[in-house]
């Protein structure tokens, strides 16, 4: 077995440890980043959608607000973001780089995008339900968490399953900021010193991650839709 | 006791200002089925969305059993609406949970025990015809069973008053008549208000004791139904009636030159329109015989609304052009309508 490894992946086998680390890096970088984002993102998905003109909490200047920012932060490109977001990652987390100076940039990258797909999964929700829910005494909170949450799980899980996904394709690019990562490793070795073969372990271990990732939103999608 | 004051209600659409509701007073009792009706964009919706406020109106006051709801907080509001169902129609259900956990969502946060909520749950559910449907979800029921589902809901909380908005709009006649009967029952066994909104005279003629006929935002005739079937007053009222009463068509037959409708020459084809509640004296045969004339009835339509017989007959008189017009005038004199539809005694 290992034998055949090493005829297979000579480098790979060669920068185990490297790999391993790696993963381990990439695997950081989208928890951390994929959890804080995930609360943020939900968050302003909900307030986007309760404080929209007609909303059971209508704001025109809070919706007005968040919607310009989303859109800001949507139109700049991560590897721009990366570096821009310095200053603030240094006060945030006390350093810039390494694994811990890439959250900050993911989290600022990908909860726009996650914003927008909560608010378009919510936008679902039939209209109806919620008058609905209004007529029967509901206040705001319950509409939130008995109707628009509830009855999105579906919506929800597809949208954290495509957010999850660009989000493990982002921390690719951490690897300019000395994240680390799987990125960074086949950046590193696999293109620079041209080892083919550990390019494409990387590429094995990232179509498995999106499939696992997918399967996952796909089920919990499929048990909540009736 | 729902009392609506002055109800204004103004939407801005744009630069536009649609006047949805304009000075709309409306007082409606304990216990009786009301129903509103009006064509699409009079303003039914807007009325009825008042009661509860889902909709506030720009002004005019809104009271409930004396209780001035716009001046209540939104949490007192709140409490106010769990006890005025309101269905829809779309129906309004949760997709992702069944019927019980439908029945069930107004529930939370009542002080029940989750037992007792499974008690409620199952009576309502009875109470619908719906108990083997328990586990079903919503997308595997049919539109009159999702409509006793959302009556269900919206029965959770004991309401004093259900709103229905256009309920039986999205179903058919034959479902349309079931729930009807069951709304009927409801009122019948829990003493619950029903205020209906419909488009369709034949629900309101079906279960409503009094009507309020809604145009452009106003509501332009009000009564008991038996009566405004009668004799309406406004002519929308008229065309609403029209729709509903076989009658009507005979204008259409006259139009068409359909056979034995046509009075012939020296004959007067006229509409007999009963609107007395107690039509027992043989009207027709005693008119017959005291003018010496025949009367031969081509169409006759006469139907149960608001627990008294309602309708008239289409007859063509044949006889002395006098008698015929001192005929005429008897009937009049027995509160009996008549409508000359074509009077062919006189040389054109
Ligand atoms: N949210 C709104 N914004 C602007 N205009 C509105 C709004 N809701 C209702 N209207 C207008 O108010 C008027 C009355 O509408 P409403 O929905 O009460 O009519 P309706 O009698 O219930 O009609 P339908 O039978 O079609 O339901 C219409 O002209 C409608 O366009
Ligand atoms: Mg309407």
């Amino acid at each position: 077995m290992q034998g055949i490894l090493t005829d297979i992946f000579p480098n790979l086998m060669s920068k185990w440890p490297d790999f391993i680390k790696s993963i381990h890096d990439t695997f950081i970088m989208v928890i951390w980043a994929g959890g804080v984002g995930f609360v943020f993102g939900l968050s302003f998905g909900i307030i986007l959608t309760v404080t929209k003109p007609g909303g059971v909490l209508e704001n025109r200047p809070l919706f007005q607000f968040l919607d310009k920012i989303t859109n800001l932060f949507r139109s700049i490109p991560f590897i721009i973001l990366l570096t821009a977001v310095m200053p603030l990652t240094r006060v945030i987390m006390g350093t810039a780089i390494g694994v811990p100076g890439a959250i900050v940039p993911l989290v600022l990258g990908s909860v726009p995008f996650f914003t927008r797909q909560v608010q378009s999964a919510l936008a679902q929700t039939d209209e109806g339900l919620i008058e609905a829910a209004e007529s029967m005494g509901c206040s705001p909170w319950e509409i939130i968490t008995r109707v628009y949450l509830r009855e999105s799980i579906g919506p929800l899980a597809r949208a954290t399953t495509i957010t999850a996904i660009s989000l493990l394709g982002l921390t690719a690019m951490a690897g300019a900021v000395g994240a680390g990562g799987l990125g960074d490793f086949a950046i590193r070795y696999g293109h620079d010193r041209n080892m083919q073969d550990i390019t494409w372990a990387t590429v094995i271990v990232l179509v498995v991650a999106v499939s696992i990732v997918q399967i996952t939103g796909d089920t919990i999608a499929k048990k909540n839709t009736h | 006791m729902i009392e609506l004051t002055d109800i204004v209600k103004t939407f801005q659409a744009g630069a536009k200002q649609v006047d949805a509701l304009r000075n709309v007073s409306l007082t409606i009792e304990d216990g009786e089925i009301f129903g509103i009706i009006g064509f699409s964009g009079a303003g039914k919706s807007t009325l009825v969305r008042c009661i509860n406020l889902l909709g506030r109106p720009t002004s005019g006051s809104v009271k409930i059993d004396g209780t001035d709801l716009m001046t209540l907080s939104s949490k007192e509001l709140r409490e106010e609406r769990k006890k005025i169902g309101m269905i829809f129609q779309h129906f309004n259900l949760m997709p992702s949970r069944t019927v019980f956990g439908n029945v069930a969502f107004p529930l939370k946060g009542s002080g029940l025990s989750g037992e007792e909520i499974q008690k409620k749950v199952r009576k309502l559910l009875s109470l619908v015809d719906l108990s083997d449907k328990e586990n079903a979800y919503p997308s595997e029921l049919s539109g009159g069973q999702k409509q006793r589902v959302a009556i269900a809901r919206s029965l959770a909380n004991d309401p004093k008053i259900l709103l229905s908005d256009e309920a039986t709009s999205a179903l058919d006649p034959q479902t349309t008549s079931s729930i009807l009967q069951l709304l009927k029952k409801l009122n019948r066994e829990l003493g619950i208000t029903i205020v209906v909104i419909t488009h369709e005279m034949e629900v309101i003629k079906e279960i409503c004791n009094r009507v309020a006929v809604m145009e452009d935002g106003a509501v332009v005739e009000l009564g008991d139904v038996f009566d405004v079937f009668a004799d309406p007053k406004h002519s929308l009222t008229k065309n609403f009636i029209r729709t509903t009463s076989n009658l009507s068509k005979i204008e259409q037959m006259v139009a068409d030159g359909v056979p034995g409708v046509t009075p012939e020459k020296g004959e007067v084809l006229a509409k007999l329109s009963y609107r007395q509640k107690d039509v027992s004296e043989p009207l027709i045969s005693t008119t017959a015989k005291e003018f010496s004339l025949d009367i031969n009835i081509i169409l006759a339509d006469v139907e149960i609304v608001g627990g008294a017989p309602i309708g008239g007959t289409v007859v063509i008189l044949h006889g002395d052009s006098a008698r015929i017009d001192e005929a005429v005038k008897y009937l009049r004199n027995k509160n009996v309508g008549v409508e000359v539809i074509k009077d062919a005694r006189n040389p054109y």
